[in-house]
């Protein structure tokens, strides 16, 4: 099957708390592209791993979003670069390692990649998404329905905060 | 052993330093250490630092939910509570191991291989091989799988491509690559097509060929640094997990077996239904994590090893001819009947992935992996129990229901829980023997995340938000006045505050 050139990679436990934004993220735009057809892939897992650098692989474009607990409210938009391994605490890695490791395996620049952070509050097991994430992530639909208008990394670097 | 210090008498007397958290493990935990005016260790700790609450999690929840619901216990080993969720909750519809359809247990199975393989290749490729490829107390610059992949790139692409492999059979098997729900009450809930079954087959023979070499690699490292290896952070413990009735090394289906630190036999074929009758778990007031320990033995004695080094120890033969070799030659370096070497974990686990690799290879040319019957059904009962090998060990579900279907109970013994005695004697003696009267600095105290991280520890769950969890390294005075502090950020720069 083709590889579709824009892949937006979303990551979070929806059973977290404030966590689940990055998953409900992903829900949202699954419902925004059922009315149109896209060269959107999208993907989801609980966080990023080595193995997601074999994703980005055929790619143009590359949406990542996670929750933040320290980040810019109600999101950021930031691009990504490649960077050496900083998530030290857990077997996850943050996605600017992540093109790293692309960057090593495939001896070749990534493509261009963007990160959606949307600030969370809460993060504890079994908890739902609090008053003020809830708020986040309508903004952050607002702002990615925009964004999905026009695939284009110039576009896109527009935005970037 | 180095019980003596788990709590010094004159505590207030002494300098702390905390390595909080402990790094590549999963979850938060960390390590305080009380040294003297000469620098030696007088108490040494792993602590666990969140409560995580999974029972009050799950009560409430119908039976039914479970498989998908505590897949978000953990980010790492979702694949493995779905599992053992799922043999307590056919259980609960009356269905016991024996009556589940023979292509449901072969594709679960199929999944649970594939979870081990990645889990594995995870831990040893990412996590673990840094270390031992550039050293305990290399450069922190160097403790990155980038790192390997520049200096070693063929070791570290075979890591990246085993992982993922592991994660294709979990996404062929369940259908999704997270939030599956390929295990349901009773049997499967997706057969295996042609298509998704020669997918896999495609680049099994690869995996295999990749699984040996890895074996090769850490018996290469493991061996050329004897006695090293069999010493650093080394107990002689006894070690639990599940076996085939015929003894051979079993991940998904068995009987309990425990051998202690001279491979006599503390029991067998024992029926994990009873559990309770034999596990006790004490609590201490200093951690969240309980103490597992075999009754019979009492707490003093009665402390064990789970894991893949415990499922290798403890297992008579492993089934598939390659990983068996392995395990020849494993068992044979050591002269005894038990190894005990705590690097030693890394080697069993390789010999237990290459079994998987060739395990899902016997898999995949079975007629009965596309079989379409796939649910059992039986009468219902109000409790079940669910056990299998999880990677970094044994892991327990127990639940009871109402007449409603809702869980009323439910009691979860997680893998770590079992080693958490073991990790803080491997702590406690990595601090006496290699950090005691010297002045500490970051990659000595490296040493003691290699020491835990040969557990693969899972101490917590999947909440990993941007600019979580800086690492702090404290330095304080025998009045307590902080003296030195070192802060990682989460952007990766260390200052010194």
């Amino acid at each position: 099957m083709p590889v579709k050139p824009v892949l937006v990679f979303a990551y979070g436990n929806l059973s977290r708390g404030d966590d689940a934004l990055g998953p409900l993220m992903l829900e949202a735009i699954e419902r925004q592209l059922q009315r149109q057809a896209q060269p959107i892939e999208l993907l989801g897992d609980f966080q990023l791993q080595i193995e997601h650098a074999l994703d980005l692989e055929q790619r143009e474009l590359v949406l990542f979003i996670d929750a933040s607990m320290s980040g810019a409210s109600p999101f950021g938009f930031t691009e990504l670069s490649p960077a050496k391994d900083n998530s030290y605490t857990t077997h996850a890695m943050s996605p600017a390692a992540v093109l790293a490791v692309y960057q090593a395996i495939k001896k070749q620049q990534p493509p261009r990649c963007f990160l959606l952070t949307i600030r969370g509050e809460t993060f504890g097991l079994g908890e739902g998404l609090s008053a003020a994430a809830e708020q986040n992530l309508a903004a952050a639909d607002r702002f990615v329905y925009g964004l999905l208008a026009d695939l284009s990394a110039l576009a896109w670097s527009e935005f970037t905060q | 052993m180095y019980e003596h210090l788990e709590t010094a008498e004159n505590r207030d007397q002494l300098k702390r330093v905390v390595v909080d958290p402990v790094s590549r493990v999963e979850g938060h935990g960390k390590v305080t250490l009380l040294l003297d005016e000469h620098n030696k260790v007088q108490q040494a700790r792993l602590h666990i630092v969140e409560f995580r609450g999974f029972e009050r999690f799950i009560q409430g929840r119908p039976y039914w939910e479970l498989p998908v619901l505590v897949q978000r216990l953990c980010g790492i080993c979702p694949v493995s509570h779905h599992l053992a969720a799922a043999k307590a909750i056919d259980q609960l519809v009356g269905v016991d191991p024996a009556n589940l359809p023979v292509s449901a247990d072969k594709l679960r199975r199929l999944l649970h291989f594939g979870q081990v393989l990645q889990s594995h290749a995870l831990h040893f490729f990412h996590l673990s091989s840094p270390d031992l490829l550039f050293g305990f107390e290399s450069d922190i610059g160097k403790r990155s799988i980038i790192a390997v992949l520049a200096d070693y790139p063929d070791i570290g692409l075979q890591g990246v491509k085993l992982r993922k492999y592991g994660q294709e059979v979990i996404r062929m098997v369940s259908g999704k690559r997270v939030h599956g729900t390929g295990a349901i009450a009773g049997g499967m809930n997706k057969a295996l097509d042609k298509a998704e079954r020669d997918y896999l087959l495609a680049d099994i023979d690869q995996m295999i060929a990749w699984g040996v070499a890895s074996v090769a690699l850490i018996q290469k490292v493991h061996c050329a640094n004897l006695p090293y290896y069999d010493q650093f952070a080394t107990l002689r413990t006894n070690y639990m997990g599940l076996t085939k009735p015929d003894g051979g090394l079993e991940l998904y289906h068995g009987g309990l077996r425990a051998k202690n630190a001279e491979g006599g036999t503390i029991l067998d074929h024992f029926d994990y239904c009873r559990y309770n009758d034999i596990i006790h778990e004490e609590v201490r007031s200093w951690t969240y994590m309980k103490f597992p320990y075999l009754l019979a033995l009492g707490q003093e004695n009665g402390w064990y090893r789970v894991g893949p080094l415990a499922r290798v120890n403890n297992c008579d033969y492993i089934g598939t001819p390659l990983a068996e070799a392995a395990r020849v030659e494993f068992k044979a370096h050591a002269n005894e009947a038990m190894v005990h070497s705590t690097l030693a974990f890394h080697w069993a686990r390789l010999i237990e992935l290459l079994h998987c690799a060739e395990s899902i290879k016997v898999l995949l040319h079975d007629p009965d992996i596309m079989g379409k019957d796939l649910v059992a059904q039986g009468e219902k009962r109000y409790e079940g129990i669910g056990v299998i090998e999880a990677p970094r060990g044994t892991l327990f579900h127990h639940y009871q229901i109402d007449e409603n279907d809702i869980v009323t109970k439910a009691n979860l013994i997680v893998s770590t829980t079992s080693n958490n005695m073991a990790m803080n004697e491997s702590v406690r003696q990595v601090a006496a023997e290699y950090l005691s009267g010297r002045e500490l600095t970051e990659p000595l105290l490296n040493n003691l995340e290699v020491a835990i991280r040969a557990y693969d520890p899972c101490l917590s769950c999947a909440t990993h938000a941007v600019g979580k969890m800086p690492l702090q390294l404290e330095l304080l005075d025998v009045e307590g006045r902080l003296i030195d502090k070192l802060v990682k950020h989460g952007d990766g720069l260390i200052e010194r505050i």
